[in-house]
């Protein structure tokens, strides 16, 4: 990382211990990687290029493989009917079986989104080094490990060497200071930060999120900020490990045991930016200020408050903006000045790598609990993994969403990105949990508008973009009791 | 990899900021598991407008692609960089690049060349009244020509050295096995592994 004289930022000393060798005359550190996560689309080509090359996968210790992209989220003991996406498959599970990955396929308990997967297993720890080839890979710096998404070439480089060349970041701070009002959660905070420093700020960096809002957040909303820290253009997002992240790992399957545990946790507590560290930059949020936020545009730097209106492109200043802007509400096919809350849409999708962890389920089923959903809406719920599906109707939220009208599918990332038949359709609206907002993401044609969970679950009431306080109250309830505190 | 010293070609300018890699390649096309055969798949969506730049002549024949800042954002998907190349690409011009893009690019020879705004301003002046110009990209000078427009371009060191010499990471990396392995046995006892499998 850069020099400095005084102390270092958590990502560098995560950084530090990683380096095997240093790159000298502009040439990059050459990093060893703690953990290697597979899938089945960024990998064939990679397992390829070993075979023609002769050589073997280093650590197949060090490897774990999912099944997310391609899985139907329906009738899953049926063959996927996509022979495109079932050869893609069958082709992971070839290649697992030969270079000895473990695979969670299809069925399995632990199959699910990538990101969702790693935590759950207690895989994801503070202070690793997390490669995949997926740019969400950002999510598992919410545990303190420097975790980023790589190319194809790159995950072929880390089979064959357990290593990965890099030049070092730079570093940011993203300090939110307060405290966060009902019904504003992480996925507000991460998407003001995108608003506020765009989609290319983070372009080089490395982010860290700090301050008593984050301090505050649970392991499962800090994965929903660093998640998106791509978004922002950052490679990864980095929050410190602290009791909040031991105690979610203490007990987990792959977490340290007996004496590693308390050799682990005193190495975790030192993986604190020194408190004479110097940033590269810093960036302040007031989290008290913070209102649900929602995206209006076809890039996720384009939101608003959801109490503000639709912006006209004249309200930008720089004419690369302005154009972007125009362009988008064309495609959004939104009139500037129209009131978010006044927005329509057709579909709300709970799911993906951002939002489809247990809490995020637990939030949206106290809000939608005992209403109705609006008639023309509909609405799919994708828990992130098979054991979240597992975990969630043991609670019996399976049945909130159910009797609310919502359908409850299997794991993976479905919609996010639309690569298996869970798809918007030309012109359909969705206001959508997941991260990405542009053109045709989520089919093509399809509207994307992004928004938290509370978000979600509201406007699936009332079928405009709102948020629980805009409900009425339940018979019995006191008005505004249905706000879930910060996620 | 084959090195690259300079390219020359049809220039094509894309007026656009945030290209993201949904719009270069979207997800459909990456449930191939070869590494070419992706000349389809490039701008899949836009290509569909006869309006778009890809579907006019002559810059449907162009190699080097001139586009607005942020280009290659959103997913990692290594695929944008296999399209832009089996289409004909060698070179794009941009005064931002993302980062993971930028790195994909450098590892399949392409050429990422940062260009200043200003300087693309010009270049999309130049390719727009006078169609078919071809850019040259030089990548020993770090230098744009197009027409009377000559601009500078940043791309690191290590990345220009690799393309001028068409060298292979993983091959470059083996060079330090022997420090892979020392660090390998210095790695702490506590962190997780995969293996053995479920119990």
């Amino acid at each position: 990382m850069a020099e400095h004289a005084a102390g270092r930022t958590l990502a560098e000393k995560v950084w530090d211990e990683h380096v095997v060798t240093k790159g000298s005359d502009g040439a990059p550190d050459l990093l060893y990687i703690d953990l290697h996560l597979v899938h089945e689309v960024t990998s064939p080509q990679a397992f390829e290029g070993l075979r023609l090359a002769g050589r073997k996968l280093r650590r197949p210790d060090l490897t774990i493989a999912t099944e997310d992209h391609n899985t139907p989220t329906l009738a899953i003991d049926k063959p996927i009917a996509d022979p495109v996406s079932r050869t893609q498959i069958e082709t992971l599970r070839a290649n697992c079986a030969e270079f000895g990955v473990r695979l969670h396929p299809l069925g399995d308990a632990e199959q699910g989104i990538v990101h969702v997967v790693g935590p759950q297993l207690g895989l994801t720890q503070p202070g690793l080094t997390v490669v995949c080839g997926d740019s969400h890979t950002s999510t598992h710096g919410a545990f303190g490990a420097l975790a980023m998404g790589i190319g194809t070439s790159e995950v072929e480089h880390v089979m064959a060497t357990q290593t990965l060349s890099l030049k070092p970041f730079k570093t940011m701070a993203i300090n939110v200071e307060g405290t966060l009002k009902p019904g504003v959660t992480s996925k507000d905070i991460i998407l003001a930060v995108i608003a506020k420093i765009g989609t290319g700020g983070g372009q080089g960096y490395v982010l860290e999120y700090r301050g008593s809002a984050i301090r505050s957040l649970s392991m499962e909303a800090r994965m929903t900020i660093c998640n998106m820290s791509i978004e922002a253009g950052a490679r990864a997002g980095m929050v410190a490990p602290d009791e909040t992240t031991f105690a979610y790992l203490k007990g987990k399957p792959h977490a340290p045991q007996g004496a590693d545990w308390d050799a682990a946790v005193e190495h975790w507590k030192s993986l604190v930016t020194d408190e004479d560290a110097v940033f590269d930059e810093e960036v302040f949020l007031d989290a008290n200020e913070l209102e649900p936020f929602v995206t209006w545009g076809t890039n996720p730097g384009q939101g608003v408050s959801l109490s503000e209106s639709v912006p006209s492109p004249e309200d930008f200043g720089d004419e690369n903006a302005r154009a972007a802007a125009e362009r988008a509400l064309e495609y959004m096919d939104l009139q500037a000045g129209t009131p978010m809350k006044d927005i329509r849409v057709d579909t709300v999708f709970l799911g993906s790598c951002t939002n489809s962890r247990i809490e995020d389920l637990r939030i949206a089923a106290d809000i939608i609990r005992g209403r109705q959903k609006d008639p023309n809406i509909r609405m799919m719920v994708v828990p992130g993994s098979a054991r979240v599906r597992l975990e969630a109707e043991a609670e019996g939220l399976d049945r909130v969403f159910k009797d609310f009208g919502a359908e409850w599918r299997f794991a993976g990332c479905s919609m996010c990105l639309g690569m298996n038949p869970d798809q918007l359709e030309p012109g359909e609206r969705c206001a959508s949990t997941s991260n990405r907002n542009f053109e045709g993401r989520q089919g093509k044609g399809g509207r994307t508008h992004l928004v938290s969970p509370v978000v979600a679950a509201a406007t699936a009431v009332r079928g405009t973009l709102s948020s629980p306080s805009d409900l009425d109250p339940l018979p019995g309830a006191a008005a505004g009791s249905t706000a879930t505190a910060a996620a | 990899m084959e090195k690259i010293t300079t390219h020359t070609g049809i220039g094509v300018p894309l007026r656009q900021s945030n290209v993201d890699t949904d719009q270069i390649i979207p997800a459909v096309y990456l449930k191939r598991i070869t590494r070419t055969g992706f000349e389809d798949a490039l701008f899949a969506g836009w290509r569909k407008n006869p309006e778009f730049i890809l579907n006019q002549e002559p810059y449907s024949a162009g190699s080097v692609l001139v586009a607005g800042p942020d280009f290659g954002t959103g997913s990692s998907r290594e695929h944008a960089v296999w399209a832009l190349k089996d289409y004909g690409f060698r070179a794009v011009l941009s005064s931002r690049f993302a980062d993971i893009f930028r790195g994909n690019s450098g590892k399949q020879g392409l050429v990422a060349a940062q260009v200043g705004q200003d300087d693309i301003e010009l270049i999309w002046k130049v390719l727009e009244e006078s169609p078919g110009t071809e850019v040259t990209v030089d990548l020993e000078a770090r230098t744009v020509i197009c027409g009377t427009v000559t601009a500078p371009f940043q791309i690191d060191d290590y990345t220009r050295w690799r393309l001028l010499e068409g060298l292979d990471d993983i091959g470059l990396t083996l060079r330090h096995e022997q420090d892979i392995t020392a660090f390998e046995a210095r790695r702490p006892g506590f962190k997780p592994t995969t293996l053995p499998a479920r119990s």
